[in-house]
């Protein structure tokens, strides 16, 4: 079996008093991808946003490709060019058409010549369907196409990793299948992902593993199939049952 | 449900009375509608020009029937006189101009400076943080003029060799030091309305801490506070005259040497019109553009 892509060990993170995850460890596999679902406020995006060193750690390891991210001497930037976020909103930026969000990092930290980055930011655009939409500013397009344009502008980096946290949570939810099926897509090209989301039926479809973050702990973790249909820890039986309850499961 | 293409339209829910064709016509009730709307608006524009010519006439003849008006318009508005050192005035009005042009640039640059500084978050800034701070609120808080006479009058007391006493340097230099407090808040208030996921955005894409700053941050806060920052352009403007008090020759102080000579205000009210032919334009123009932003962001996020 290949080296793990993303590997955590034991990572802890608090605000202050407040710890917001605990002893979390788990492996990410080339073209793997592992589904974070739970309660809001149980500390998925905190844990994404580590990830991408966007929060410092306060204990334990993350690794990236067997490199030790959470080194004192590491430098984030460098980090962030094999990492992709997409976070649940604001992402895109609105004094920027589309094309020009797409090569903003391709040019700007990546030193790519422009034109070759257009070229590439085409290409992108045109496969997921959004070609025309390339000299658009982004208060033109729907919630989901926004969405599907912050996907697209972090995979012209071409990332080891894609962090996706609750990509779908902001939008009408007649808009949320188009932004899910890209997803699908990346998953069924090979893309290595780490996703946070409330939509169990999409859980169910990409996640090879998935883990259930209980007040910043992984209390159950497993193949999707195991994890929904029989849960073991009682809070996990809960969550689904609510989850039920509203319609999302 | 799954398999969709990407390529799905943004809504769906078509309304309900949306006609496609040219052949829609409007019907007895839409056509009543608008007769009874044209009726209405008809009555009101005749009842605002009504009052309107009644109030203002009333006033205007009140005015010119007055026993006061001969000599009101003699001493103000004599046009005949006002014309004759008008070139003088406008000689003077270069004074502002340049001023304005030199202030208002170096207030840019020393404003954006000092909001980028009291909005970074580097330690190694701190001391920097605290004297922005103190030197903002210090400057806000008193009225200009005494910055004028302070520094115009305080620096050549000081009668240090090497330190201008050209009042026209001096009264410039008091003007960017009152402004740039004014205009580093107004930048720092943009700063701080980017969203931060747009700076958690631009870092995760690897952009650094600068180039966050200088693609994500700053385009968008500008725009958010070009209005703002044309207001106080106009203010700067109208504030040029006040350096006048140190004795430098501006459109102020050319219509007050005027003045002392013949007693007749008129030249105050010639330094007046021009002060208002510059800034009038630009006062409407601020007014559209805010208008217009208003309109815009309010538009926006229904996405
Ligand atoms: N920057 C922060 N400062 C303080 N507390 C925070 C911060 N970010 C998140 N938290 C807290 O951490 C907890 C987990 O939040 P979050 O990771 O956003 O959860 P989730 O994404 O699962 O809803 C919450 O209790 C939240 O209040
Ligand atoms: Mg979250």
């Amino acid at each position: 079996m290949s080296q793990a892509v993303l590997q955590l060990e034991k990572v802890r993170k608090s605000f202050g008093s407040e710890v917001v995850l605990e002893d979390i460890s788990f492996k990410v596999l080339e073209h793997k991808a592992t589904v974070f679902i739970g309660a809001s406020g149980s500390g998925k995006s905190t844990l994404l946003r580590c990830i991408n060193l966007l929060d410092q750690i306060d204990d334990g390891q993350i690794l990236l490709d067997g490199q030790d991210i959470s080194a004192a001497n590491v430098n984030p930037d460098e980090v962030r060019e094999k990492l992709g976020m997409v976070f649940q909103s604001f992402n895109l930026f609105p004094h920027m058409t589309v094309l020009e969000n797409v090569i903003l990092a391709p040019t700007k930290v990546q030193k790519v010549v422009k034109e070759k980055a257009i070229d590439e930011a085409l290409e992108l655009l045109n496969k997921f369907g959004l070609r025309e939409k390339a000299d658009q500013y982004p208060d033109r397009l729907s919630g989901g196409q926004q969405q599907r344009v912050a996907i697209i502008r972090s995979l012209a980096r071409h990332p080891r990793l894609l962090l996706l946290d609750e990509i779908t949570s902001a939008l009408d939810p007649v808009l949320v299948n188009e932004v899910l099926s890209t997803v699908r897509d990346l998953k069924s090209e090979g893309m290595t992902m780490v996703l946070a989301t409330h939509e169990m039926g999409f859980a169910k479809q990409v996640a090879d593993e998935l883990c259930y973050l209980d007040k910043g702990r992984i209390l159950e973790w497993g193949s999707p199939k195991k994890l929904l249909e029989s849960p073991k820890k009682s809070e996990t039986k809960e969550f689904l049952r609510r989850l039920l309850q509203a319609g999302r499961l | 449900m799954a398999k969709k293409s990407g390529r799905s339209s943004n809504r769906a829910a078509p309304s309900s009375s949306s006609n496609f064709g040219g052949s829609w016509s409007p019907s007895e009730i839409e056509l009543a509608r608008r007769q009874a709307r044209q009726a209405r608006n008809k009555k009101s524009a005749l009842i605002a020009a009504l009052s309107s010519f009644l109030v203002l006439g009333t006033l205007g003849l009140v005015l010119v029937t007055s026993p006061g008006w001969e000599t009101l318009r003699n001493t103000f508005f004599k046009w005949a006189y006002g014309f004759e050192i008008l070139p003088k005035i406008l000689l003077g009005f270069t004074t502002n101009a340049t001023l304005t042009v030199i202030a208002g640039t170096s207030v840019a640059l020393i404003g954006l400076g000092i909001a980028l500084l009291r909005t970074s978050r580097s330690p190694a800034l701190t001391p920097f943080r605290i004297l922005a701070t103190v030197y903002v609120d210090v400057f806000r808080g008193i009225p200009m003029l005494l910055v004028i006479l302070l520094v115009g009058f305080g620096i050549p007391a000081l009668q240090i060799k090497g330190l201008t006493n050209n009042v026209l340097v001096l009264g410039t230099l008091a003007v960017i030091i009152t402004y740039s407090a004014y205009v580093s808040e107004v930048i720092r208030s943009g700063i701080l309305t980017v969203h931060p996921s747009q700076r958690a955005a631009a870092r995760s894409l690897g952009l650094s801490n600068f180039q966050t700053l200088r693609h994500v941050v700053l385009p968008q806060a500008i725009k958010r506070v070009t209005p703002p920052l044309l207001n106080d352009l106009v203010a700067l403007i109208k504030d040029t005259g006040l350096v006048s008090i140190l004795g430098v020759t501006d459109a102020v102080r050319a219509a007050q040497i005027q003045t002392a000579k013949t007693f007749n205000y008129t030249p105050y009210v010639m330094a007046a019109i021009i002060f208002l032919l510059v800034t009038i334009p630009l006062t409407r123009w601020t007014d559209r553009m805010l208008r217009n932003s208003y309109e815009r962001e309010n538009a926006v996020g229904q996405a």
